[in-house]
């Protein structure tokens, strides 16, 4: 009966009109198979639809019976000349509905706070896009949401921008999620969204940061994969495309980018966890953020966030030869690294990937880098292996807090170096 | 690098107690991977010190499994959220141990394995004193960021070290 209620309320909601005012609800006894008859027959042959809520079945088992308003007298003559007895279970269906949405839509007030989201969880994909409307209605003047693309199974790829104005300033781009199974990354992302749009104004660092440059985050950088890990393969890590080639599906959008394509650390192989996909930038979940970045033109830092290993890497993955800016990179990352320590102990390594993690080529931050993006950093957080993929919710906070240490880093360095 | 034979690595570690981070131990071990490798890696080691006795969590565990009037029977361990129920550690444990020998047998200069998960458990009902389970764990490989189903045939018994009877890797389904 409530499916029926909310059926209706949204059915009365989406065209605005109060379609049951007056109908009532009854509740019918009939006492023998004679009454069940003469109840069926009404059923049928009423002037005005009725409708059983609840069936008659049999003697002595109650029957609701909804009735619109026009119907009412008649339905209730009947009745009563037939001796069926009745109540009047809900005397105005209208009313009832107002009430039901009043507290639906209180409810959902209640969780409509980013306040009093639960970050300690791991959450499904549509909590997630629910958040994120949350944060925007939570910061208006700061939180903005764009959709940079649609992924393979056309769901929608949403960025957030924090900006507090100005045109086309210089830009930070984040991500989180690329690599779907890495789900200490997601909720890290939730985490730290909300931390930033939190402590502007508050904190001195992210406040200086937001005055002078925008940051675009894309939390769910692999939706189609997330959902996947959600539904059917938790460890899944690539995209869902479908090769034709194959019978295998996804593409690993960390080798699909334009930068040393197809080299070593990469698979041509589809069935591979690392295949490159056919050609750089096939994966529509990749494309929409190289359009995204080349077209806004003045990105000046890209941290792509991964799990795990407890690494803090910068390029290049493709080739072993030292990037141009390896040693402001590097001492960069000591920095970085150092911080995040001092909040829990944790321990991460760094150094370009080629030397600290393995050779990778056509990875998000080679290609940002090739691009004229210099402060590019890929984050693997923890941990080194226990649960690796599978990280205990209660280490989300700990780990978004830690992290945030070494992310604020490399935010201000990038403010204080501009180029 | 030794000519003809391989490449050995001369290790200087600490190791730490996964249930009591703040007990370590220093470890040198020397490891020698083989040319070609297609046998396992040598490997020798010393220990300082005495590793922890975990003889009453140990006795614990096998009393209450072998009071358990079904055979027992478990799926995905930790789960999606990263949990392992208190009745499930040392059956998480042990395959961590297990698995060692199976990562240890199967490592190359170029592999660097972690168990995933526990995708499945079976006891087997046995006559004596042992405690045998049936593992379907998944590996999952850095290198190649591979995740590897294996299957693996655990002994244990508190006063024996674990033996692993049998083990063998699994295919992987396409689509999965």
């Amino acid at each position: 009966m409530k499916f029926l209620l909310v059926f209706a309320a949204l059915a009365a909601a989406a065209r605005s009109e109060q379609l049951f005012v007056g109908d009532q609800v009854l509740r019918i006894m009939p006492s023998d198979e004679e009454q069940i008859n003469l109840l069926r027959v009404l059923a049928e042959h009423a002037a005005v639809q009725v409708d059983f809520w609840r069936h008659p079945t049999s003697p002595g088992q109650p029957a609701d019976l909804w009735v619109p308003f026009p119907g009412l007298q008649a339905v209730k003559v009947f009745l009563e000349s037939n001796n069926i007895s009745y109540i009047i279970m809900i005397e105005d269906v209208q009313e009832l509905l107002d009430e039901e949405k009043k507290t639906m839509t209180k409810s959902r007030r209640i969780n409509r706070s980013t306040s009093t989201f639960d970050y300690a969880s791991y959450h499904t994909i549509d909590e997630i896009y629910d958040w994120m409307d949350m944060l925007v209605d939570d910061h208006p003047d700061l939180v903005s949401k764009l959709q940079i693309g649609q992924s393979y199974e056309n769901r929608p790829l949403y960025v957030l921008k924090f900006s507090t104005g100005g045109s086309n300033r210089p830009a930070i781009w984040l991500d989180t999620g690329i690599h779907s199974r890495e789900w200490i990354t997601q909720a890290t992302g939730i985490w730290t969204a909300n931390k930033i749009a939190k402590d502007y104004g508050q904190d001195p660092s992210i406040t200086a940061i937001l005055d002078s440059m925008d940051i675009f985050f894309e939390i769910i950088t692999n939706p189609d994969g997330f959902a996947f890990t959600q539904s059917s393969n938790r460890l899944w890590r690539k995209t869902r495309s479908i090769t034709a080639s194959s019978n295998c599906i996804g593409v690993d959008p960390n080798r699909n980018w334009d930068a040393g394509f197809g080299g070593s650390g990469s698979s041509s192989n589809p069935c591979s966890e690392t295949y490159h996909g056919p050609y750089a930038h096939s994966e529509r979940e990749v494309k929409s953020i190289v359009d995204f970045i080349l077209s806004h033109g003045n990105v000046k830092s890209v941290i792509s966030i991964h799990s795990y290993s407890q690494m803090l890497l910068f390029p290049y993955g493709y080739t072993t030869a030292p990037a141009p800016d390896h040693q402001e990179l590097n001492e960069l990352a000591k920095k970085a690294v150092s911080d995040l320590a001092a909040v829990y102990g944790t321990k991460y390594t760094y150094g370009s990937i080629a030397d600290t993690i393995y050779m990778a080529a056509g990875t998000t931050v080679d290609w940002a880098y090739d691009n004229g993006v210099k402060y590019s950093f890929t984050f693997e957080l923890r941990d080194t292996g226990r649960y690796g993929f599978l990280l205990p919710s209660s280490q989300i906070i700990p780990t978004a807090t830690e992290t945030w240490t070494a992310l604020l880093d490399i935010m201000v360095h990038v403010l204080e170096h501009p180029y | 690098d030794i000519n003809g034979v391989g490449q050995k690595y001369h290790l200087e570690l600490v190791l730490e107690d996964v249930l009591d981070k703040d007990s370590t131990v220093n470890c040198t071990a020397e490891v020698l991977y083989h040319l070609g490798n297609n046998i396992p890696p040598d490997v020798q080691f010393t220990i300082e010190g005495e590793l922890k006795n975990a003889e009453e969590a140990d006795n614990i565990f096998y009393n209450r499994i072998k009071s358990l009037e079904k055979e027992l029977v478990a799926e995905n361990i930790p789960d999606s959220h990263g949990n392992v129920s208190p009745e499930m550690e040392p059956v998480h444990l042990l395959a961590w141990v297990a698995s060692g020998y199976v990562i240890w047998q199967n490592s190359t200069e170029n592999t660097k394995f972690q168990l995933a998960q526990i995708k499945r458990v079976k006891q087997v009902k046995r006559s004596d004193e042992y405690l045998e389970f049936d593992y379907t764990i998944l590996l999952h490989e850095m290198v190649s960021q591979e995740i590897i189903p294996w299957q693996m045939t655990v002994l244990w018994h508190p006063r024996h070290s674990v033996q692993v009877t049998q083990d063998s890797r699994q295919p992987k389904h396409a689509s999965e």
